[in-house]
């Protein structure tokens, strides 16, 4: 089910038990709600996951025990029925009643005190990972994508990639978060809560996934026109998929043979290369992601679309109609020269 | 000075029949506005402010409404491209700001200005004057703010307008320069106006009417003025900061220069999680006095609702941290607010099973205010345990800036804000205009409503849990909300067809409703001692206190604190326009006061405070100098000391 | 009780002592101020905590007192000078409450004349840094709020002078007294934590 190697990626997951509590709303047969946080996938969501199910069930009680109180109140003395403006009725003072507040709010103090329990152990448990993180991911949050480095003791082996993060099952990660221009939120709802990337100070966070997979994270704090367009992918590997992945991104791109593609590479330089960068090529701009081993990436424009040739020839040639608002500007292409980038764009594996 | 010059200034006042002959006439001659354009530019009489009041928030909260429904339309399915982003962007954020500023904290001081004097049994507010400023200002600052909105420079950046995106560098329009100033300019309205209810709770109480006889809409009311006279500085200076940064070149925010994002966040919710109390509060208050007059009973457990009114304010000073759980907090510090958040739940339980208890032992009377008023208890919950689980850090790491939020502000400003303002305009518009609203259309009315709101924002909830980030102008399909947002935008429009039907009856039975008489619902408290509308002294003669229910007195035995009130009879107070002062906890006369006549001062002063800020958000420093000179004027002219009342040596008439 | 009759005690008439509305809308009044103070001084000590360049809270090094102290001294000498006029006209000395409040609102004009000169004398102007932006954005707040309570001063000197109040009618004095000692009051902490805190060594 969880087909990471999917040319497309996009691989849903299937939250099997929320799905039936939530099916009268979704009738839909093909129901998949990717960035549900009812299923955790890894140590840092689980405990989460079961104290949001908790006191989701204790909220829910809560209002189906006031909701029968309020009409068990109404409905056990049925009611006069309102005559005429001005009209006397009967009144009177029941000495009973203040027994109700001191046991409601008793008990509901006792529920609220397990809660706190609960939560200050959970905020305990996730703290911190159970076992020292192998190596860090940092993550840049940026209006509308995510700059992602990969840092390691051996400088060779640091890279950038963007809006897709491969990491190796099975164990802690820990996070850097830089906020690039504005405040983002980083977040994995599979995986981990909600962490803010915020300009002027690094915040930290770690996940862990158990199983491969491929789990949608997004930005959720409000960061400006393209908010809604800011997502990422989180790839779990296995952790000899993973390194392989990481060698492979060290590598620079072939020498190429392929005419169309040497152009494309030059025009690649002159048209986006201010921006985006290509490792070991003239491409080294770095106000944009970086593009090498685009076609190792399952979407484009940061979760907007799926990674296709006819997708990237849409992204290049009307990135304002794609993401109105985007600081990519559409550049000045011949079709002819557009043709030579997306073939260079396709060779960078 | 002898004696009997001290004498000059100090009478015994006369206790006279309600309805001594004269009387009413002669009051009426002082009391009553007069007549043309500046008896409506100048009036102090808290009964036309509240009804400007509500008024004026009833249209931004159609405004708001408006702006929901376009982009509730926007949402309705995957991928729609009715607004652009940016449109979508400022409209958002007008419908919060609309909401949470213009409609909902006014809307309560409408009610209290109307209802105060005649709940209190004074003659007016405190501070008339005062009261007429703090509406003029009001009115101006949303006129500003939707003025800017009009030319295309709305707000953009949601109603808590974080850093850096409100800054310059990121925002480079005129948009949140309009903003931050029109918040400013509201903020001074709402602080005039607190500091009125303060002094009047404190002091315009009749005799007898001490601390444990107040009804529970003064206390949750006087709870929030106070809560706002601590908590608007903060985010007037916020909003002030902003716009040095962003004009004057300073860096409190400006994070190259060492400025701080997050000191935004904590002056912005220092304020804002006691805004929340402060547009709750009264509205608790309105049921609590409300509910039990159609259980037919007192309230139950008075005392307790009271403190916990009280109680949930004084918390509310310390959670508003729970606003910034993802902010990378060390958790030791989240541990903290996450155990207040949790813990403010008690008071509010305090008050729904008091409110359950209410009509369990009461004997319920179907109006439609007490469906509202009712239904309203079941809303609160859902709004109130929504509450409880942001407040758990781990689970709020999800549930923020999730639709899951979303649903928890509508259930709190629909549910605890809306519905018991519904529920009031049934149960007080009698004693505004002297009419019945229909009841049968009434019925309509709620189930509409009820129905609507619902089914608009209960499903929010499930898309918040499926992870629909809020503030997103579209969602790409696949991510299994679009049922849910379909059924959201349909429910929308429900509700607003509710809306809509209560629009409708206010205007229809304005025009033919049946008569109400004085106390249409045979309801215990001094409001409904006088006639409907009350005229424009409120009180011919000083009323005496001496049970919360003065006007139920003689039905059932009285408890150890009562006595019996005297409505029928009491201080003639007729030597211009006066009313009683009282003890601050045992509510004993303490001073006779002159109340002032309708002045231009506040309306003169409002406009000027806006050409100042106008001059400010446009750069255009000469129309700010003017602005700020008319101000000292103005104040001048205003504060001149005057025989008429009593702050001269020469003494007052009487 | 149906006969009109009067009450057995009188009751005073108008704006008397602290029992006049405008007072107690001053008590909250001047709550509200010192909310917006304790914000402002929250600010600073917020950014002057975070992580920045060493030397640079304050920037300049530690400020001088040589115009601060006295200028504090007579900022202070102000309230007493009002408390003056205070007592007199309890005492219906109206020469000496128009007197007390001259003196006062000569001082506190002298107050700011020396503010101005220290703001002069910076090396850094408003948008130097964070702590300019902090400085003179708070001394700013502080000589706003005295400037209004210039003002204030003179509007009562000169209603004083017309002889509107005496021994009985003086809630104008105590409300206007009330907002200035506050304002000056609220520059002790304004005074400490910009030019005491950072002499006694907490400085980074």
């Amino acid at each position: 089910m969880l087909r990471f190697d999917s040319p497309k990626g996009l691989c849903l997951l299937r939250p099997g038990a929320a799905a039936i509590f939530l099916a009268p709303f979704a009738p839909s047969a093909a129901f998949a709600a990717p960035l549900n946080y009812l299923l955790g996938h890894g140590d840092k969501a689980y405990p989460v996951v079961a104290l949001t199910w908790g006191v989701t069930i204790i909220a829910a009680a809560v209002i189906v025990i006031i909701a029968l109180l309020v009409s068990g109140a109404i409905w056990h003395r049925r009611g006069l029925a309102f005559e005429a403006p001005g009209h006397l009725l009967e009144t009177s003072r029941p000495g009973r009643g203040a027994s109700w507040i001191w046991m409601g709010v008793g008990l509901s103090s006792l529920v609220l005190l397990f809660a706190i329990v609960w939560t200050m152990r959970v905020l305990a448990q996730v703290a911190y990972p159970s076992s020292a993180a192998p190596f860090t991911i940092e993550v840049t949050g940026k209006q509308w994508w995510w700059q992602v480095r990969y840092l390691a003791d051996d400088t060779a082996r640091v890279f950038a990639t963007a809006n897709e993060i491969h990491i190796p099952t099975g164990v802690p990660l820990k996070f850097k978060l830089i906020g690039g221009d504005v405040i983002h939120s980083f977040w994995v709802p599979a995986l981990s809560g909600k962490t803010d990337t915020i300009p002027g100070q690094t915040n930290e966070t770690w996940l862990e996934a158990k199983r491969p997979g491929v789990y949608r994270g997004q930005c959720t704090e409000y960061c400006g026109l393209q908010h809604a367009h800011m997502g990422m992918m989180v790839v779990a590997q296995t952790p000899q998929a993973f390194r392989a992945w990481w060698d492979h991104q060290l590598q620079s791109p072939a020498p190429t043979t392929n005419g169309q593609v040497a152009a494309g590479r030059i025009d690649f330089a002159m048209h986006c290369g201010s921006c985006h960068t290509v490792r070991g090529t003239e491409a080294s701009g770095i106000l944009g992601p970086d593009l090498s081993h685009l076609m190792t990436r399952r979407t484009i424009a940061a979760a907007t679309l799926p990674n296709t040739p006819a997708n990237l020839v849409r992204w290049i040639s009307d990135p304002q109609g794609v993401k109105p608002g985007a600081f990519m500007q559409k550049p000045e292409l011949t079709s002819h020269e557009l043709a030579d980038i997306l073939a260079y764009l396709k060779s960078l594996k | 000075m002898t004696a009997a010059e001290f004498e000059r200034y100090e009478r015994a006042p006369t206790i006279a029949p309600a309805t001594k002959p004269g009387l009413a006439e002669a009051l009426k001659q002082l009391w009553e506005t007069e007549p043309g354009i500046k008896g409506i530019l100048g009036t102090v009489d808290h009964k036309k402010i509240g009804l400007r009041y509500i008024v004026t928030a009833f249209a931004f909260l159609i405004a708001g409404g408006v702006e929901a429904l376009i982009f509730r339309l926007q949402l309705a399915g995957p991928n729609l491209k009715l607004l652009t982003p940016e449109q979508y962007d400022q409209l958002f954020t007008m419908h919060g700001m609309t909401m949470i500023f213009l409609y909902a904290g006014p809307i309560l001081s409408g009610f209290s200005n109307y209802l105060w004097p005649l709940i209190l049994g004074a003659r007016d507010m405190a501070l008339p004057r005062l009261n007429a400023l703090s509406y003029w200002i009001y009115l101006c600052s949303g006129i500003f703010m939707y003025a800017a909105f009009l030319f295309g420079f709305g707000p953009n950046d949601g109603w808590f307008n974080y850093v850096p995106y409100a800054a310059r560098a990121y925002n480079g329009g005129p948009n949140i320069d309009f903003y931050a100033l029109g918040i400013i300019l509201l903020g001074i309205s709402t602080t005039v106006g607190s500091i009125n209810f303060v002094v009047t709770f404190l002091r315009l109480r009749a005799p007898g009417m001490s601390l444990n006889r107040i009804p529970i809409l003064a206390w949750g009311t006087v709870t929030a003025s106070a809560a706002n006279i601590f908590a608007i500085p903060a985010v007037s200076l916020a909003f002030f900061l902003l716009w040095l940064d962003r004009n004057l070149g300073t860096h409190f925010f400006d994070v190259p220069a060492g400025g701080q994002p997050l000191l935004w966040q904590h002056l912005f919710w220092m304020f804002g999680h006691p805004w929340v109390y402060a547009i709750v509060l009264p509205a608790m208050g309105m049921v609590s006095d409300g509910l039990p007059v159609f259980c037919r009973r007192p309230l139950v457990g008075y005392t307790a609702v009271a403190l916990g009114t009280v109680a949930t304010m004084v918390l509310g000073f310390g959670v508003w941290v729970h606003h910034m759980f993802a902010t990378g907090l060390p958790s030791i510090s989240l541990s903290f607010f996450s155990a207040a958040s949790i813990i403010i739940v008690v008071p509010s339980a305090v008050a729904v099973f008091a409110w359950i208890a209410t009509i369990w032992t009461g004997k319920p009377v179907f109006t439609t205010a007490f469906m509202f008023f009712a239904s309203f208890i079941v809303l609160f919950t859902i709004g109130g345990v929504s509450g409880f689980m942001t407040g758990s850090v781990p689970v709020d790491w999800q549930l923020t800036d999730t639709y899951f939020v979303v649903a928890h502000i509508h259930y709190v400003l629909i549910g605890i804000n809306v519905f018991p303002v519904a529920g009031a305009i049934y149960f007080w518009f009698p004693k505004f205009t002297g009419k019945m609203l229909d009841e049968r259309l009434g019925r309509w009315n709620f189930w509409t409503m009820f129905v609507g709101f619902n089914l608009g924002f209960f499903p929010m909830h499930i898309s918040g849990l499926l992870g629909m980030p809020r503030r997103i102008y579209t969602y790409p399909d696949g991510m299994g909300w679009d049922w849910l947002n379909l059924i959201t935008t349909f429910g929308a429009f429900v509700f607003a067809v509710g809306v809509l039907l209560l629009i409708i009856n206010i205007v229809v039975s304005h025009r033919r409703g049946a008569a109400a008489g004085a106390n249409p619902w045979d309801a215990p408290t001094l409001e409904w001692s006088v006639s409907s509308p009350p005229p424009p002294y409120n009180f011919a003669v000083i009323p005496t206190i001496g049970s919360r229910h003065p006007l139920w007195e003689g039905r059932f035995p009285p408890e150890a604190d009562e006595s019996r009130s005297y409505i029928e009879g009491g201080m003639v107070l007729d030597r211009g326009r006066e009313t009683i002062a009282t003890s601050a906890l045992d509510a004993q006369p303490s001073v006779i006061l002159k109340m002032p006549e309708d002045s231009l001062s506040p309306i003169v002063l409002a406009l000027a405070l806006t050409a100042f800020f106008a001059g400010l958000g446009l750069n255009w420093w000469w129309l700010a100098a003017i602005g700020i000179a008319a101000v000292g004027i103005d104040l001048f002219v205003w504060l001149w000391p005057e025989p008429s009342l009593g702050e001269t040596a020469e003494p007052a008439n009487g | 009780m149906a006969d009109e009759h009067a009450i057995a005690t009188k009751l005073p008439v108008g704006a008397i002592d602290t029992r006049a509305t405008g007072w107690w809308a001053m008590i909250f009044t001047v709550f509200t101020e010192a909310s917006l103070f304790a914000y402002l001084l929250f600010s600073y000590y917020y950014l002057a905590v975070q992580p920045h360049l060493p030397g640079t809270f304050p920037q300049g090094g530690t400020p001088t007192l040589s115009l601060a102290l006295p200028d504090t001294i007579i900022l202070l000498s102000s309230s007493i000078a009002v408390a003056w006029a205070q007592f007199h006209i309890e005492h219906n000395d109206k020469r000496h409450l128009v007197w007390g409040l001259a003196i006062a609102a000569f001082l506190g004009m002298i107050f700011v004349a020396i503010q101005y000169f220290e703001w002069a004398d910076k090396s850094f102007s408003l948008p130097s840094s964070t702590y300019s932006s902090l400085y003179f954005t708070v001394t700013g707040f502080h000589m706003a709020h005295v400037i209004v309570g210039v003002f204030i001063l003179w509007a009562l000197c000169f209603w004083s002078a017309k002889g509107y109040f005496n021994r009985v009618r003086y809630a104008h004095i105590h409300i206007g007294g009330l907002y200035w000692h506050f304002v000056d009051a609220v520059w002790i902490f304004i005074f400490f934590t910009f030019y005491i805190t950072p002499l006694l060594g907490l400085k980074s």
